[in-house]
């Protein structure tokens, strides 16, 4: 199963090698992941996608508690929590192109952000699976290149992880 | 007053109380070396090779409970140690080992003996650290310790500068506990889930204590005497836990696993309640979960490290923290609750277990010649005139699975050997290491085989130059010997590349080392021997006993098997219960 886990650890070189390093060691895949620091410069907080069962979850959860940099590790998927994630997508638009490419854009509220005679460049942002499925639409052929962050995680409401 | 670098560094292992520091010179770590020669806080042994260095520190640490130190160089020094690093780690065993690095300038450009020392240790440290600035470094060191002693042990790594080293500053050690916010180990163990356990407990018929190294690091070997005895249960113990309960008491079965006793595998895997203490159901222990669960239990398990809970075989109460802790809270809880089990059931269970242990699976084999020498025999008779006392280091073979079984240890920290990561050449360094630990006031017994022993010959150089009289028992088979069990038995007796066919002559190396020498050759010979060695007070005795070549450690069980799918030695083969 599909599972977010958000860590929060020290802003040092090296943490987050320790992270991968982890999931590498143990035969784990890490199917995305995005890091920055926090309001609190000395913290980041990374956030990782990963498929596994519930069990190898807990191993992950414990041996990732056990890092001495990490100190918070959450399971989103333990309760309710949005996610995001931001794609850049060139697509090539020619002719009758341009305008179909441009009203999908705009369903999937995605931003223009370069214009050439020949090609959009458009910033999406959501849940992975509604970038995949805005990429599923374009014809095939038409796009010439991709790049996504890994997704974000946050758990709703009151729900936090803070020191 | 400004100090430099290698001063901070001499003077804050000082302030650890270091005894020893065991390590090996070369261009990142001159400046320390200058330093440990000018302030002298403590002895430094040179070894002749890094890795022996860090298995000497680790042995040190394992016979006497405190900190093991290592010092290597960058580059070629720091790789020589990352054996011994995964060894120590393994084990959880605390260690402090300082790496030298290439100049903070010069990291990064592939330089002379450069390597990323921190990179390299990473999958087989507890933590490690770089340091590039030389304000950091004696708080790091001051870090480094406490995380390699406290919570599950195990070694750090402090990677060095050499600028650092030679650059001036002014030094203060703290004297407190650093707070690292995001390391604090959980040592007391929730209540609920106590008496949760002691509920499940009390309610066996069957009920079993499997303790583990766990119990030896966490220095709760008396919590353990006195819990198993109030309660009059049985225990079993793995190889790292030997010792933490005395093998001459009745409650104990042995130890239990690939190469464990009748009555303990059994009961293990008939038990109804396991009370998993200090260990972490090992795939050398419990090689099939599944078989292991067919027989229905319910298992509680106390470890410090709750990613030990739980992995391999789920846990029904896991409780989180210090054994000794746990164990006091769950004895004080027992005996105020005034639980106890139906009298009749845990009679009945004594009673099956007394019937696996007749059975003797110990037993020496039956020999036609009677001066071939078995390997068992041996360490009996080592056992025999040592009173079950003796510190024994052991490698990795046969040899260290005899020992296992035919030592009865009495005390924790008795027993040293590798058992996590199984390292051929821990031997003898580990009996110098030893030695040390014990300052130098006890006999010290190197079980070792012809092939393990080669591993780290070079030592018995070191052995010499700091006069380390330890006793080395070669089990010499003229054979890999557990690699060509396992050949026998899987692999149709293709005994692939295990045949030493140029052997040394160790009495001779022993000789050229300056040491004594012994062939012994015959059964009736070996327990003269021994007392002769041991009565060589001063020197390092090489006892090169020429065994049966084709002995092979029983009971078995193969991999993939239940604990109760052992193959028994011969005598046990037809009257199998
Ligand atoms: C460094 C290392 N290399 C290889 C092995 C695999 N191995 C385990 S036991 C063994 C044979 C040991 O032979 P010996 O030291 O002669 O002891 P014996 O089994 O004959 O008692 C080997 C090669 C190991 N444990 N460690």
């Amino acid at each position: 199963m599909r599972h977010i886990l958000s860590i929060l650890m020290e802003n040092k070189s090296g943490a987050m090698s320790r992270v991968v390093g982890l999931f590498s060691a143990r035969n784990y895949n890490i199917d995305s992941l995005s890091v920055a620091p926090i309001e609190d410069p000395t913290l980041s907080r990374m956030t990782i996608v990963t498929n596994a069962d519930d069990d190898a979850i807990e191993q992950i959860t414990k041996q990732l508690n056990k890092l001495v940099e990490v100190i918070k590790v959450s399971d989103l998927n333990e309760s309710r929590y949005v996610e995001r994630e931001l794609m850049l997508v060139k697509i090539r638009t020619i002719g009758k192109d341009r305008d179909e490419i441009l009203r999908l854009s705009n369903i999937y509220r995605g931003h223009i952000i370069d214009v050439t005679e020949k090609s959009y460049t458009i910033e999406l942002t959501g849940a992975s699976d509604k970038l995949d499925s805005f990429l599923e639409n374009i014809p095939k052929g038409l796009i010439l290149e991709t790049v996504r962050t890994g997704a974000a995680g946050i758990g709703r409401g009151e729900r936090i992880l803070k020191i | 007053m400004q100090i430099s670098g290698a001063q901070i560094i001499v003077q804050s292992l000082s302030a650890e109380n270091v005894e020893y520091v065991f390590g090996y010179p070369g261009g990142a770590v001159l400046e320390i070396y200058d330093a440990i020669y000018q302030l002298h806080k403590f002895e430094h042994i040179l070894t002749r090779h890094e890795q022996a260095a860090v298995h000497a520190a680790d042995a040190y640490a394992r016979a006497s409970g405190k900190v093991g130190v290592a010092l290597v160089t960058s580059g070629p020094g720091a790789t020589n140690a990352i054996t011994g690093i995964a060894t120590a780690y393994s084990d959880s065993i605390p260690l402090v080992v300082i790496s030298g690095q290439v100049g903070s300038p010069l990291i990064g450009t592939d330089a002379f003996q450069e390597i990323d020392m921190v990179g390299i240790s990473r999958p087989c440290v507890k933590h490690n650290f770089l340091v590039t600035d030389i304000n950091e470094l004696a708080v790091t060191i001051k870090k480094a310790f406490q995380i390699a002693k406290s919570g599950r042990p195990g070694p750090v790594v402090v990677d060095v500068a050499k600028d650092v080293t030679q650059t001036m500053a002014k030094f203060s050690y703290p004297q407190e506990d650093v707070v690292i916010r995001s390391y604090q180990p959980v040592l007391q163990g929730h209540i609920g889930q106590i008496k949760k356990a002691i509920q499940m407990l009390s309610a066996a018929k069957r009920p079993l204590v499997y303790f583990g190294g766990g119990v030896v690091l966490g220095n709760a070997t008396q919590e353990l005497r006195n819990f198993v005895r109030t309660l009059n249960i049985p225990c079993v113990s793995t190889l790292m836990g030997l010792g933490a309960y005395s093998a001459d008491e009745r409650e104990f079965l042995g130890m239990l696993g690939m190469h464990g006793t009748y009555e303990a595998n059994l009961a293990m895997q008939k038990a109804d309640v396991v009370l998993a203490i200090g260990a972490r159901f090992d795939d050398r222990v419990v090689s099939s979960p599944e078989k292991f669960l067919n027989s229905p239990k319910k298992i509680i398990h106390i470890d410090i490290d709750p990613s030990s809970i739980s992995k391999r075989v789920k846990a029904d109460v896991p409780i989180v923290g210090d054994v000794k802790n746990v164990l006091t809270e769950m004895l004080s809880i027992w005996q105020k609750q005034e639980v106890s089990f139906h009298a009749h059931t845990l009679e009945k269970w004594w009673k099956t277990i007394e019937e696996w242990r007749v059975q003797d699976c110990l037993r020496l084999p039956e020999t036609d010649d009677k001066e071939l020498i078995l390997p068992q025999f041996v360490i009996q008779t080592l056992a025999k005139i040592t009173n079950n006392e003796a510190i024994v280091t052991s490698d990795v073979g046969q040899h260290q699975m005899f020992t296992a079984q035919y030592y009865p240890f009495k005390e924790p920290r008795q027993w040293l050997n590798s058992g996590g990561l199984g390292t051929m050449g821990v031997g003898l360094p580990y009996a110098m290491g030893a030695y040390l630990a014990h300052n130098r006031q006890k006999d010290v017994f190197c079980v070792t085989g012809e092939g393990s022993i080669q591993m780290n010959i070079q030592e018995l150089s070191t052995c010499s130059q700091y006069k380390l009289p330890v006793k080395i028992l070669c089990l010499n088979n003229g054979y890999l010997g557990m690699v060509r069990q396992w050949q026998e038995i899987y692999y149709s007796n293709r005994e692939s590349q295990t045949y030493f066919e140029s052997l040394p002559d160790f009495v001779k190396i022993a000789e050229a080392y300056g040491h004594v020498g012994m062939r012994i050759t015959k059964a009736s010979d070996v327990e003269g021997a021994l007392r002769e060695a041991i009565a060589l007070k001063d020197r390092l005795v090489f006892m090169d006993f020429v065994t049966d070549r084709k002995q092979n450690v029983f009971p078995m069980v193969g991999n993939g098997k239940g604990l109760d799918e052992m193959v028994l030695p011969i005598h046990m083969r037809d009257n199998k219960s």
